[in-house]
């Protein structure tokens, strides 16, 4: 045990270690056996060693499905590098399964030759049959092109943990820690970060502290002690710019940036949200935040998590709403009078498989097409997308900035990948981020509701409280400069004008798109959201075979950049992989006239880098 | 200071410029005026009012009052108000919505905003139709309503407003009729110095697609015979000879003729401000048992629960005292870190 004291000191042993440039780890279970916890914390100990990574928790829509059933099974993926990852990774190089409804769902994406570690004490002939297994796995030879590893889990943890007088339920759960010290071990790393985490979590429970401690070392030394493993591994840190790091989800990072962007315009924040898979966790995360005066409100529906945002907007505050899309469905209505009474509201969606309630858990960007058009009548917003986990930060703060700037709802999609899925970030020094102070109109001399400003054409924000600027606002249509009711024909068409040449001038300040890779060529791949971490993988992999390929990910998906459909004349073909049935294809056909050629994955599941690698082959192949 | 030197507002301050487009003999014309009559004699500058409403023929209020207004979406009014007022709790907000409005469409809303005990104060016109979409039955028409929606008469069971918001734990609830003027303009200043959710339902004539609907209580002599007017701390008396009254029978309330040993002293007295709800719940359904009169008056008013407005800035108040003001640069960098050269 003595070596354990050392964490964070290489092993001890004389066993063979082995440096690679990348690995691949999944681990798998069931719904409760902690396998989001067990990936978070080997992801935060690889983030803290230096290594770049990208993760991929998948999970069931059932918080607890039939335990041991193939249903109940959830994942977490991560590849970490000492080079750039873009993706979880195509295939596995070391799989934890903790039952055999675990290893039949997942065992597929396990290289060959790749390391198995298996919860023998879960192959009991009840667990086989609710795994709808014909026979034992670890006895058939099924798995003979893997390195297995069974080790008994439960039998291993109680003996570690017997001193402490817990009941037998409360030491199997801590069976996942064990396994979590295997790979510690495996992959040569400390466990202090994770000794930390659990000392914060259970501060009321020390014992329980205590318990998953115990089992994590005694999986590390497990390792150590018995000849299981005639190897280790070494994936030595990466090399990203300079800067403080941190690990980040896509949902954390939108949660700051609307704290962030909040600051900086110098306004309070305010989130209407209603709880949605997979959004809540905004709601979640900025509810803690209540000391940088963050006022959140869990609403009564949809409807009213949207509308009370806009109240929120007419007093002034800089007003959030976060959601799903069937929660946009159901929000299109109140996105219309936000169009309509020109106040400054973002609305994230942060998609999810569909139609109706779909796949909750699973990620899609079908909601283009939605957000672009998904209201009554001829209703413009500015729509931006994230790109990474980590961009979601910047989003959010350029999407407060342009609803404030230009008085206007913005939406934001994200997704369930990005939503979940957790990158190294550079954390930015506050200067890099400008002000974008926002000035209430107090004087009444000339006051006038829709009077508009020259450049952004936003209309005056006076906010309820102001002598003499008392005014009605409201979603029938309006005079232009002052606001009054109107039904004119003329009016409604020179007011609808306004409305889209407002949202159009949002494109003066977004900066023309520079393709990454080869300026002009062959091909040029055009993709928005998530995608871009497997396009972007197989575009570095493709040039370096000698295709002549760029790449162009759109961030402002309306108004589009000035200068695409320039970009796009100057490749033979355009491919738009996107994991909805072609809505950017859609989208570029009808502005551009481009013969562009779809890739669509609907399967709730992000592209594979050799997917997107394959498809561009057999495109510049035809 | 400067305030006390300005002159005191009157009704004109709230009167705006628009051309009103309800129809002519319109019960909503009455209760503008009462609303417009009651605002500057409450002390609270012009500025701080802002009206509230959905969409109907009551929610084109905000556009005939001069003050801040903001004509929402249909049944949505209660939710734009909670966020304004979560933000902005010194300001003065009501919100005008009809029978459609706030217990069909809206009816989620109307029903979380009380229960929250929202500072707002709401105008419900009761007219028991729609008449904005021309004469369909609404969720208070009589069941069996004949409508242009419904030519065999409606097989729905109406709701008895008051009820409703008895039922969601509303701290004030009140009901007046559009024609009674001054007891309509004393309920409105009742309501307004209530510091929670205030629900005042107002019976309102449509003379267009429901002419005559509250006439059992308007008519000569009906509001003396059907009508019970609720005040705090009198007994339950009413008739034109004030020969009638309501007293307490175990868990239940009795009709009574005064006389032949009924006195006055047996009557139920009216305590707006109990505690506990159940009994503005009985007072509220009186109207459904034959021959009982219609209550008007406040039934409720129990003020005794803090806003929600107030609730939520405390917490975000007591949070910052705790751990002092968040520090953008510190939330940045929270949790493990790691420097990269």
């Amino acid at each position: 045990m003595s070596t354990l004291t050392g964490v964070g000191e290489p092993s001890s042993s004389n066993r063979k270690r082995e440096v690679l440039d990348r690995a691949v780890i999944r681990f798998c279970g069931d719904s409760g056996d902690g396998m989001q916890i067990t990936g978070n914390q080997f992801t935060n100990t690889v983030a803290l060693y230096g290594n770049d990574l990208a993760t991929f928790p998948d999970y069931p829509a059932e918080i607890r499905a039939p335990a041991g059933t193939l249903p109940g099974v959830s994942g977490f993926q991560l590849q970490f590098s000492s080079g750039q990852v873009f993706t979880a990774g195509d295939s596995v190089d070391a799989l934890v399964a903790m039952n055999p409804a675990a290893l039949k769902m997942n065992v597929a994406d396990l290289r060959p030759n790749g390391i198995l570690i298996v919860n023998s004490d879960s192959f009991t002939e009840n667990d086989l049959r609710k795994a709808q297994c014909k026979s034992n796995p670890l006895e058939d030879h099924s798995l003979d092109a893997f390195r297995l590893f069974p080790v008994a889990l439960e039998k291993l943890t109680r003996l570690a943990l017997q001193e402490l007088g817990l009941d037998a339920k409360t030491m199997d759960r801590c069976k996942n820690f064990f396994a979590l010290g295997m790979c510690n071990w495996l992959y040569n790393r400390p466990m202090d970060s994770t000794f930390r985490w659990l000392d914060d979590k259970f501060k009321n429970k020390p014992l329980l502290s205590e318990a998953n401690k115990l089992a994590m070392k005694a999986g590390y030394s497990y390792c150590e002690a018995t000849e299981a493993f005639q190897i280790s591994y070494e994936i030595p840190p990466a090399k990203l710019s300079p800067g403080t790091y941190r690990n980040l989800s896509g949902n954390q990072a939108l949660a700051i940036g609307f704290v962030t962007a909040a600051q900086k315009a110098g306004l309070t924040l305010f989130q209407g949200s209603y709880p949605i898979t997979p959004a809540s966790d905004i709601l979640h995360e900025l509810s803690q935040y209540k000391n940088f005066g963050v006022m959140t409100f869990q609403a009564e529906d949809e409807i009213a998590a949207i509308t009370s945002a806009i109240g929120a907007s007419y007093a002034g505050a800089l007003a959030i709403t976060t959601t799903s899309g069937p929660g946009m469905a159901l929000k299109t209505e109140a996105l219309g009078l936000a169009v309509a009474v020109e106040l400054p509201l973002v609305i994230c969606d942060i998609q999810r498989g569909g139609p109706s309630t779909g796949l909750p858990t699973k990620t899609e960007q079908a909601d283009l097409l939605q957000a672009l058009f998904g209201r009554n009548s001829e209703a413009p917003i500015p729509v931006i997308a994230a790109s990474t986990p980590g961009d979601c930060f910047w989003v959010a703060v350029e999407a407060c900035r342009i609803a404030l700037k230009y008085m206007v709802p913005v939406i934001i999609l994200s997704d369930g990948y990005l939503a979940n899925g957790a990158e190294p970030w550079r954390i930015p020094e506050l200067s890099e981020i400008p002000d974008f102070p926002v000035t209430f109109v107090t004087d009444p001399v000339g006051y006038q509701p829709y009077k508009r400003d020259p450049v952004t054409l936003a209309r005056p924000w006076a906010l309820p409280g102001t002598p003499g600027l008392e005014h009605r606002l409201g979603g029938l249509e309006k005079q232009d400069g002052s606001g009054n009711i109107n039904y004119e024909p003329l009016n409604h068409e020179k007011m609808t004008h306004l409305r889209a040449a407002k949202v159009q001038a949002v494109a003066q300040e977004i900066p023309d798109v520079v393709p990454v890779g080869d300026p002009e060529g062959d091909l040029l791949i055009v993709a928005w959201g998530s995608t871009y971490g497997p396009i972007t993988a197989a575009l570095n992999a493709q040039r370096a075979a000698g295709k002549k390929i760029g790449h162009v990910h759109l961030r402002y998906l309306n108004p589009l950049p000035n200068n695409l459909g320039e970009v796009i004349g100057r490749y033979h073909r355009v491919l738009v992989p996107e994991m909805n049935m072609g809505q950017l294809l859609w989208v570029l056909r009808a502005k551009y006239l481009v013969d562009a050629i779809g890739y669509n994955k609907i399967q709730g599941r992000p592209f594979k880098q050799s997917e997107i690698e394959a498809k561009i082959e057999e495109v510049l192949a035809q | 200071m400067a305030t006390a030197t300005l002159p005191p507002l009157t009704k004109k301050d709230f009167q705006t410029d628009q051309e009103v487009r309800w129809c002519p003999g319109c019960g909503d014309y009455a209760i503008l005026s009462a609303v417009q009559s009651v605002f500057p004699e409450l002390g609270i500058p012009k500025e701080k009012f802002v009206v509230v409403s959905g969409i109907g023929c009551s929610s084109r209020f905000p556009y005939y009052i001069n003050t801040y207004g903001f004509h929402t979406i249909h049944g949505r009014a209660p939710a734009v108000a909670t966020g304004l007022k979560l933000l902005r709790p010194d300001l003065e907000v009501w919100i005008a919505t009809g029978d459609g409005d706030a217990l069909s469409i809206g009816g989620n809303h109307t029903i979380h905003m009380l229960r929250r005990n929202v500072g707002l104060k709401v105008l419900l016109f009761n007219n028991k139709i729609y008449g904005l979409t021309k004469g369909q039955y609404s969720p208070t028409s009589e069941f069996g309503k004949k409508t242009k929606s419904t030519p065999f008469g409606s097989a729905d069971r109406p709701f008895n407003p008051i009820s409703l918001a008895i039922g969601s734990e509303a701290t004030f609830v009140a009901r007046s009729v559009d024609v009674f003027q001054s007891h309509l303009r004393d309920t409105l200043k009742q309501a307004a110095a209530h510091k929670g959710a205030a629900f005042v339902e107002i019976l309102q004539n449509c003379n267009i697609f429901n002419d005559g609907a509250w006439f059992d209580l308007t008519e000569k002599d009906a509001r003396s015979e059907h009508v019970i007017q609720l005040e705090h701390g009198k007994p339950l008396i009413y008739g034109k000879n004030r020969d009638k009254g309501i007293r307490l029978k175990g868990f239940d309330l009795e009709l009574v003729q005064l006389g032949n040993g009924v006195t006055e002293s047996d009557l139920l007295v009216h305590d707006a401000h109990h505690p506990r709800a159940a009994y503005a719940f009985l007072l509220a359904h009186m109207e459904h048992r034959p021959g009982f009169p219609t209550p008007i008056g406040v039934l409720r008013s129990w003020d005794e629960l803090p806003r929600y407005e107030d609730a939520a800035n405390a917490q975000i108040t007591a949070v910052i005292a705790k751990r002092g003001k968040g520090d953008l640069g510190e939330l940045l960098r929270a949790g493990d870190t790691w420097v990269v050269k």
